[in-house]
């Protein structure tokens, strides 16, 4: 019965996919003639690279390290708020997807998002060819004097988790195809575009944009860059896709689906907090001015404040510990401190932080009545995102203004009394997340006409790994356990005139 | 008395149960089982290598009521369960000897489904 697939045999849909992965291996063999650039490597061999080119580059790739390790933080989360049908597809999502982000990141992710220009960066880099001197073809990383392929992974890791956090909202029903076809165009032009526009050197960052006099926009890790960039796609595909099934009574009313692991769940948001320790103390770029380990004890101050408001929050309205609402707490503050982790004085993180906590528990409750978005990505990354892009505006420090040269040196309003920071950090948010929603919704809405977004209503109640990847996350839960060890099927009996079973899968 | 046995699946459930409670039947068990029969299996890849499941999970409903009732239960399942697609399963109706209820020791139908407000137990 062994049914030989050729390429013709092939559904259409599928046959698109290969070729679109084929493409993109090709796309690996193009650059393979342009010379490298290495005059660190000449200078080290003439004894002359200084020693803080090390150092610097230790930090930032020990640091980026941390946030590459984020990717197992998110996959235990997702798969830990999931159902045990649809766990292993989570793994397969997270491998693939950081996979593409980084050869579409090299291609020219970087190059956009980091070269010189106001809109779009565009001064070399494609394919990290044609670099030049690195100072002058990607001037917001000459802050410090890493070297170009440390700051490049470390900004690589950072769009990682912002695509990861896109798939939050989207689990458990997505068709596994739109994963790579959106991470294609999120990774080569979405994120590289608002990163740039953002923390890139982009007119945002730099201010007085167009004559508006507005100041530079405030994001020293990425609250608006990297997390309410990845909810606003979240929220463009969450529209599209509707919610899981049975997730809404036919009265209209929410039904909690419960994830199967809260334990996993639990390992994944210490791991989160754990890259967090790179994702802002790194955004540093260096370690030589000391900044490092006072953005380190800004960000677990934030994070432990945001555990303890979401419990309280959540222990308020339903008298139960909430370790869902725990979790989420301490993601939504470190995802609110990301941007003022630079720019604030420590006794603000504990205020930023808390903010942060009761923001995600509340905004749960909001948006589960409405959308159905399993493991809280709009509330933690999105409302949080937003709360601690404005706090900048609130709480940012003069000398730090000053020392990181971008905004109002004057600081924000409890400082300077004027709201000059707190408007320039609206207006950012704004643009954001108005470009980020409506360029993912305009690529979900083309996948959904052609593609499709969604697997069939049987696919969906079979679960995803068993519909989409022909293997269970957890074999024994499905399969009895005389048929593991290999019993033989039996005689099948004749059914003449019955009905014949369907070749069509049928879920249970 | 009769016991209605019914095999379906798991996505029947709700509307049966939702139905029964609204004709005034509350009172039913059901298990998780694993069962073959004309529906195919299920194969999963693991390494390239092909396991074929032949076991499917379906959910067994067990209803006892007094035979004038017997055909309001079928009619229900038959309703709610029927996809018209292999393996919508089931239904046995078999013979009850007798029936207890514990709390009062009280037997034969009235133990049955004879819940005097059915409204109350949807609470």
């Amino acid at each position: 019965m062994e049914r030989r697939r050729t390429l013709r045999a092939l559904p259409p849909a599928r046959k698109l996919m290969l070729l679109a992965s084929l493409a993109l291996l090709a796309m690996l063999i193009i650059p393979a003639v342009a010379p490298a650039y290495s005059p660190d490597l000449e200078k080290a061999i003439d004894g002359k690279l200084p020693a803080d080119v090390g150092i610097n580059s230790i930090w930032v790739v020990v640091a980026g390290a941390l946030v590459m390790f984020m990717q197992a933080g998110f996959a235990f989360l997702e798969i830990g708020f999931s159902r045990g049908k649809n766990a292993g597809t989570v793994v397969a999502k997270i491998l693939t997807n950081f996979s593409i982000a980084a050869i579409c990141w090299w291609a020219c992710g970087f190059a956009i998002a980091f070269g010189a220009g106001g809109f779009a960066g565009h001064a070399g880099g494609f394919f990290f060819t044609d670099i030049g001197d690195p100072t002058k073809t990607f001037p917001v990383m000459g802050l410090s004097s890493a070297t170009i392929e440390a700051k490049w992974f470390f900004q690589f890791v950072f769009c990682a988790v912002s695509l990861a956090i896109v798939w939050g909202t989207t689990l458990e029903r997505i068709k596994f195809g739109v994963y790579i076809i959106y991470s294609i165009v999120f990774a080569s032009l979405i994120y590289p575009l608002g990163a740039h526009w953002v923390f890139g050197g982009g007119f945002l960052q730099t201010g007085d944009w167009l004559g508006t006099g507005i100041a530079g926009m405030q994001d020293f890790a990425g609250s608006t860059a990297v997390h309410l960039i990845g909810a606003s796609g979240a929220l463009a595909a969450l529209l599209l896709l509707g919610p899981r099934k049975g997730k809404f009574g036919p009265d209209g009313e929410p039904r909690p689906i419960p994830g199967h692991n809260m334990p996993l769940f639990g390992l994944g948001v210490l791991i989160l907090w754990l890259g967090w320790f790179g994702f802002n103390p790194g955004s540093t770029l260096g370690a030589l001015d000391g900044r490092f380990p006072e953005v380190l004890l800004i960000t677990n101050l934030a994070a432990a404040s945001g555990v303890l408001a979401a419990v309280s929050t959540a222990y308020i309205r339903t008298k139960a510990i909430d370790i869902g609402m725990a979790g989420n707490g301490a993601i939504a503050a470190l995802v609110a401190i990301t941007a003022p982790s630079g720019y604030v004085e420590i006794w603000a993180a504990p205020i930023i932080g808390a903010v942060g906590g009761v923001i995600v528990v509340l905004g749960v409750y909001f948006v589960d009545k409405y959308i159905d978005d399993p493991v809280g990505a709009l509330s933690a990354h999105g409302m949080a995102g937003i709360w601690g892009t404005i706090s900048c505006g609130i709480f940012t420090a003069p000398r730090l203004a000053e020392y990181n040269a971008f905004g109002d040196p004057a600081g924000g309003l409890v400082y300077s009394g004027s709201p000059q920071q707190l408007i320039a950090q609206v207006v950012g948010v704004t643009i954001a997340f108005t470009f980020v929603f409506s360029m993912s919704y305009v690529t979900f809405f083309l996948i959904k006409k052609t593609y499709g977004l969604r697997v069939s209503e049987a696919e969906e109640d079979a679960g995803l790994d068993i519909s989409e990847h022909g293997m269970y996350g957890y074999p024994e839960q499905f399969i009895p356990a005389p048929e593991l060890v290999g019993a033989a099927p039996g005689p099948v009996p004749a059914t003449a005139g019955g009905p014949v079973a369907t070749g069509k899968e049928v879920p249970a | 008395m009769k016991m209605v046995l019914a095999y379906i699946r798991h996505e029947a459930f709700e509307p049966i149960r939702t139905e029964l409670l609204n004709l005034g039947f509350p009172s039913l068990s059901i298990s998780e089982v694993k069962g073959s029969g004309r529906q195919k299996g299920i194969t999963e890849r693991y390494r390239g290598a092909e396991l074929t499941n032949y076991l499917r999970p379906k959910v067994k409903v067990e209803c006892v009521v007094s035979d004038k009732d017997v055909q309001t239960i079928v009619d229900t399942v038959l309703k709610h369960a029927r996809s018209g697609e292999v393996g919508d399963g089931k239904v046995f109706v078999l013979p009850v000897e007798e029936a207890y209820r514990i709390r009062t020791g009280e037997s034969g139908e009235e133990t049955l489904q004879a819940h005097p407000d059915p409204a109350a137990a949807t609470a």
